[in-house]
């Protein structure tokens, strides 16, 4: 789960991490109030969206204009910037070309940067650690780092028996090329984020750039905070920071309902059980030449509530022009997803083609119930046909 | 011979007497495994009421009540790190955890201990273990198996299930299939069950099935290439399989490992590592069968 800068700051801040002072503003006159609580002379409006690239990025109303990103000398002018920025849509590197609504703005004080550095926290998959990169590259994406100039890495392992030491800071601190108590600031900074990472059971801190002010002081001036979502039952005040608007409305609907969706691009909606066979099927109907609408794993335990439910959201894409179910039973029964099928096509009064392959557990009454139930299914042997079929059904359309 | 279970595992169960814990263990015990006894805390010193077996309160009594040497977890995922270190702590050989779910840094915790512990650990977020005709311990459909010479392992569940109907299809059966799971930190990996199958006269061929996210199938791929082809090498026949090819990037498809994260942790990439190694990529999870059928020279 993604959160706000504003919200990953104000996090932090509550494990000692060094972040500028700032306030949220909902609106132009609430942008205004807020830059008068800060010393100024300068003050940044900050868009507020779950995507990077915000400086750069542009305004959909205004393409040749500034960015989501904006210095103000005054809080009238800080006013200004979030007037132009609040209810219009920003579009960066990340978002994709639909960009996202900026429904509120950061004000935050100006900072004196002497130095822009890179620091994140992460799991590493290779050594099931969770591993702090550093780099002197601030503000450049990492990933642009790690394609070419992968020496400027830095990373360092903390075993989770001892946690987090000293040394951890040190070691990137002088690889940094940091002097001075800034060598110490900066270990205090990692110390305080590690607590933080493991406490709130983070998925990714990342903080680009973290700058060293003029003063020698180490500060988060961005703050990228995400969660493990099977952590999020011990943060109830995590999870109440999920913001639906960013949000596809189809996936928040399925998150609502417990199922695994993913929306896609194409155009034969799948219903699945299990991930891999789900991304299987996905992978074969792009195979046979057409495209799929989604993902979604309907989970071992479907009924058929659960599938009606599914079939539901799947067919609220526009775009589904034929729907493929395939199931290998397991703990899934095919009788219950064939009743379910059934009861769902007739609620829903489904009106595209239905390739339905089933398999596993309880198949033969499963294939009854569907033969029975005088709905026009196109019923398939196997995954391979199942998928010609659904694709056949789509360019027959 | 197979691998990790055979007709002699005694298997104990953690979460006894739930839902999950009944019901697969009393599944497990139909397909004639040798199913001991289970624990549920706070309930020890009674009778399973429906399998009439014993119920203790720790792993370790289990263990010595029972001599179990195999213990299957399905504990809800908040308690189930937890139960995994009752495990580790036990001295249970083989741990064989389904639950889904974890939080990663259970998991992280859970992978501290167990090295330099005299415990393996199978998932979790996985199907389980079986040695057809033997023991099946976990969820997997027991009767759609058959005995036989290919070695199965697998992220994914429901593509297992695949990979043994085609084969027993095919006439050629399954010596062991195993379930590694869909977490980004687990226990066995890829290379681990890799290395047993090679060294198991009964596995004359193996099909692996991943996909997108992490490293690990790259990493297998070039063990592969290293321990298995050659001259003075086993040289068993790999098949393989990846899921997630038309995944769009940083989208996390269903398993919690299965996620495009930068690098070269795509379907396509390792499907490449896959093919230079020598193992043949089956197009679909559908022509599993047939290509191990082509591989062997059928």
């Amino acid at each position: 789960m993604n959160i706000h800068e504003y919200q990953g700051k104000e996090l932090l801040r509550r494990y000692g991490v060094a972040v500028l002072e700032g306030h949220v503003a909902w609106n132009a006159e609430e942008a205004e109030a807020a830059a008068r609580k800060l010393p100024g002379p300068v003050y940044v409006v900050k868009s507020q969206i779950h995507a990077g690239g915000r400086g750069a990025g542009r305004f959909a109303n205004d393409p040749n204009g500034k960015g989501g990103v904006r210095l103000a000398k005054s809080p009238e002018e800080a006013k200004a910037a979030a007037a132009a920025m609040i209810g219009q849509v920003l579009v960066t590197k990340q978002t994709g070309p639909e960009g996202k609504l900026v429904s509120r703005v950061y004000v935050e004080a100006g900072c004196d940067i002497k130095r822009e550095l890179y620091l994140s926290l992460l799991l590493d998959r290779e050594t099931s650690r969770i591993v702090i990169m550093a780099s002197t590259e601030g503000g450049m994406e990492i990933e642009e780092v790690a394609e070419h100039q992968p020496e400027k890495i830095l990373k360092v392992h903390v075993d989770p028996a001892t946690g987090i030491s000293g040394w951890h800071g040190r070691k990137l601190a002088f690889a940094l090329g940091l002097e001075g108590k800034q060598v110490a600031h900066f270990t205090k900074f990692v110390e305080q984020m590690y607590r933080a990472y493991v406490e709130l059971d983070c998925a990714i801190v990342e903080i680009n750039p973290l700058v060293v002010t003029g003063a020698g002081e180490i500060v988060a001036l961005d703050a990228k905070v995400s969660f493990d979502d099977n952590a999020l039952y011990r943060h109830k005040d995590i999870e109440a920071l999920r913001d639906d608007s960013e949000m596809d409305p189809k996936e928040l609907d399925a998150t609502n309902h417990e199922l695994n969706y993913v929306a896609l691009d194409g155009e034969i909606g799948c219903m699945v059980n299990g991930a891999g066979l789900a991304m299987a099927t996905m992978d074969i109907i792009k195979l046979y030449g057409s495209s799929p609408a989604n993902f979604l794993d309907v989970g071992g335990t479907a009924d058929a509530a659960r599938v009606t439910e599914a079939f539901r959201i799947i067919t609220s894409d526009a775009n589904v022009k034929a729907i493929l179910v395939n199931i290998f039973g397991g703990i899934a029964k095919c009788d219950m997803i064939a009743t379910g099928i059934v009861q769902a096509s007739k609620n829903l009064n489904l009106q595209v083609p239905l390739v339905v392959r089933l398999e596993g557990t309880n198949v033969e009454l499963g294939k009854k119930i569907l033969a029975e139930s005088g709905l026009t299914i196109i019923a398939a042997d196997n995954l391979a046909d199942a998928a010609q079929k659904a694709v056949a059904a789509v360019k027959g359309a | 011979m197979a691998i990790l279970v055979d007709k002699n595992t005694k298997v104990m169960t953690q979460g006894f007497t739930g839902a999950q814990g009944t019901f697969h263990a009393s599944q497990g015990i139909a397909y004639g495994s040798h199913y001991v006894g289970g624990v549920t805390p706070g309930k020890g010193g009674t009778t399973h009421p429906t399998l009439n077996l014993p119920v203790f309160n720790t792993v370790a009594e289990c263990r010595a009540a029972t001599g179990a040497d195999a213990s299957v977890i399905y504990v809800p995922a908040a308690f189930a790190a937890d139960s995994i270190m009752e495990a580790i702590d036990a001295g249970v050989p083989l741990i064989i955890c389904i639950t889904e779910g974890i939080p990663v840094l259970d998991m992280v915790k859970v992978k501290r201990a167990l090295q330099g512990s005299s415990s393996i650990l199978v998932g979790p977020n996985c199907p389980g273990v079986i040695t057809p005709d033997a023991c099946k311990i976990g969820i997997m459909p027991g009767h759609i198996h058959r005995r036989g010479s290919v070695g199965i392992v697998s992220r994914s569940g429901t593509l297992t299930y695949e990979a043994v109907a085609q084969t027993t299809a095919a006439g050629l059966g399954q010596s062991s299939c195993v379930g590694i799971g869909g977490d980004p930190v687990k226990g066995m990996d890829f290379i681990d069950v890799l290395d047993l199958f090679l060294q198991d006269d009964e596995t004359k061929s193996i099909i692996m099935i991943g996909e997108i996210g992490g490293q690990s199938e790259i990493l297998a791929a070039e063990y592969l290439a290293r321990e298995n082809f050659g001259p003075g090498k086993p040289n068993k026949p790999v098949v393989g399989f990846i899921a997630g090819a038309t995944a769009p990037p940083g989208r996390r498809m269903g398993h919690a490992g299965a996620v495009i994260s930068g690098g070269k942790d795509t379907a396509e990439a390792k499907m490449e590592a896959m093919r230079a190694a020598g193992i043949h990529v089956a197009d679909t999870p559908a022509s599993l069968g047939s290509t191990m059928v082509k591989a062997l020279g059928g």
